[in-house]
């Protein structure tokens, strides 16, 4: 199993975000799926320890995430936020800043090409550019740390439904490529069924039900 | 330096009063809701100001470095309470601007008494380290309150940061530097301007009590190159101590932002 999470306790200025939740994500492409402020964001940033639960616990490949080195596990379980937050400079600089970390060359070309962007964006402005392209920029920023695990919050909620065609099949042919597993969060159902095979469903902080896309997804259909 | 006499009759004290009124009849009229402020900060500075006057009356009397050590801090204690309020949105914000100022004080009057600049006499001591912990104090609080904005507005971006594996120090350095820029900024654009469009106060009392204007300059000088080193030691520290407040040792984000 990639991800285990035991009965997990979150509050965030004294509200439950999440609440003796439960849930489990194997290798693969998997989904977390909910209406917004069901937790699922919160869920996601457990994952690398961008925060950390009350009370439970969150392993990874079977150990505990806080027994593992935090900026160890951040960089073989890259985030891409759902918020475009790139830092200021070209995208070539976000993506060397990222391989910096990771102590590895970054290969622009191909990390632009891997997130569907052409090489010449290597030089522009980070700033400058759309909301579409800043995603796509963010997640070859991620790539450039040569994860293990991709996690993403919601890639395509600011998109119109060509734009996020578009990514969906950048993600898809990724996985077809790499040797990456991925944690989608979307609040769109039709779209857990399109991107994963295993879903896990949330509801105001607690995990509603989870297994295999098709079973659980026919199931909501229905 | 020359000893120079005034006299100020109470009569002329209590005349400036008039401009406060303008002040507070601004306030009134332009509904900016600062009359009370300005009643409690004339009221604030007449009382302080007489206290502080006694005080240091009693210290030059005495003739005691030790009294001057802890009249600075004091100073020092009241100046990162002071600062503290305007520094809210930093956790944890009062021991990193005592030690800001206080290292800034002493550092700052260490190195004058060292170089040469002044004796080691109160009567050089106590208005020198007044106005350099005032100065670090200010800067202080500016560049705190400048950071606590910064990591609330820029959360998004230094928890993407913090996303890739980077260090709190290194998610949360650009704003540590606009924050160092904005507590040091003003006192360098004053000593730029200084005696263009601006008298400083030293110069402005020293001429007032009748001082050789050139004197009076380069006094003026001395102090306001002491205060930049001073403002810069206690925002740099302030803004390094304080940013490490905004994370949990597993360098995370104390209260993320909203997803």
């Amino acid at each position: 199993m990639l991800f285990e999470l035991e009965r997990v306790t979150l509050r965030r200025a004294g509200r439950p975000v999440l609440r003796d939740l439960s849930a489990t994500l194997p290798r693969g492409a998997s989904c977390i799926a909910g209406p917004s402020g069901s937790g699922k964001s919160t869920l996601l940033r457990l994952l690398n320890r961008l925060v950390d639960p009350e009370s439970g616990r969150v392993l990874y490949r079977g150990r505990d995430v806080t027994e593992r080195d935090v900026l160890a596990l951040r960089r073989e379980v890259a985030l891409v936020p759902q918020l475009p937050a790139l830092l200021p400079g070209s995208v070539g600089d976000n993506l060397r800043f990222a391989a910096r970390h990771a102590s590895v060359e970054a290969d622009a070309e191909r990390l632009l090409a891997l997130a569907g962007l052409d090489p010449s964006y290597a030089d522009r402005d980070a700033a400058r550019l759309s909301v579409g392209e800043r995603q796509r920029a963010m997640l070859a920023r991620a790539l450039a740390l040569e994860p293990g695990v991709l996690l993403l919050d919601e890639p395509t909620s600011a998109l119109d439904p060509g734009a996020r065609d578009a990514v969906e099949s950048t993600l898809r042919e990724l996985r077809r490529r790499l040797d990456v597993s991925t944690v989608l969060v979307t609040h769109d159902l039709a779209q857990a069924r399109r991107m994963a095979d295993w879903v896990v469903r949330m509801d105001s902080g607690r995990v509603v039900e989870q297994g295999a896309a098709a079973e659980l997804i026919g199931t909501a259909a229905g | 330096m020359e000893s120079v006499g005034i006299s100020v009759s109470l009569g002329e004290v209590a005349a400036s009063l008039v401009l406060v009124a303008v002040a507070v009849a601004v306030s009134l009229w332009r509904r900016t809701e600062l009359e009370r402020d300005i009643v409690v900060a004339v009221v604030r500075s007449m009382v302080q100001l007489i206290a502080i006057g006694y005080v240091i009356q009693a210290i030059f009397d005495a003739d005691e470095l030790l009294l001057v050590g802890a009249l600075i801090a004091v100073m020092v204690v009241f100046g990162a309470f002071q600062a503290r309020a305007r520094a809210r949105a930093v956790p944890g914000a009062f021991w990193p601007l005592l030690a800001a100022l206080g290292v800034a004080g002493a550092s700052t009057l260490g190195l004058v008494v060292a170089l040469g600049i002044f004796e080691p006499q109160p009567r050089y001591l106590v208005p020198v380290g007044g106005m350099v912990v005032g100065n670090a104090m200010t800067a202080a609080a500016v560049a705190l309150n400048r950071l606590g904005d910064e990591v609330a507005d820029r959360g998004g971006e230094i928890e993407a940061t913090l996303a890739l594996g980077a260090t709190a120090t290194e998610a949360v350095g650009p704003s540590v530097r606009r924050s160092l820029r904005s507590g040091t900024i003003a006192l360098i654009d004053s000593t730029k301007t200084t005696g263009l469009i601006f008298f400083p106060g030293t110069m402005v009392g020293m001429l007032l009590a009748g001082a050789d204007p050139v004197d009076a300059v380069r006094l003026q000088l001395i102090l306001l190159w002491t205060l930049l080193g001073s403002v810069a030691i206690s925002a740099l520290l302030a803004t390094t101590l304080a940013a490490r407040n905004f994370f949990t040792p597993a360098h995370q984000l104390r209260e993320p932002p909203e997803p």
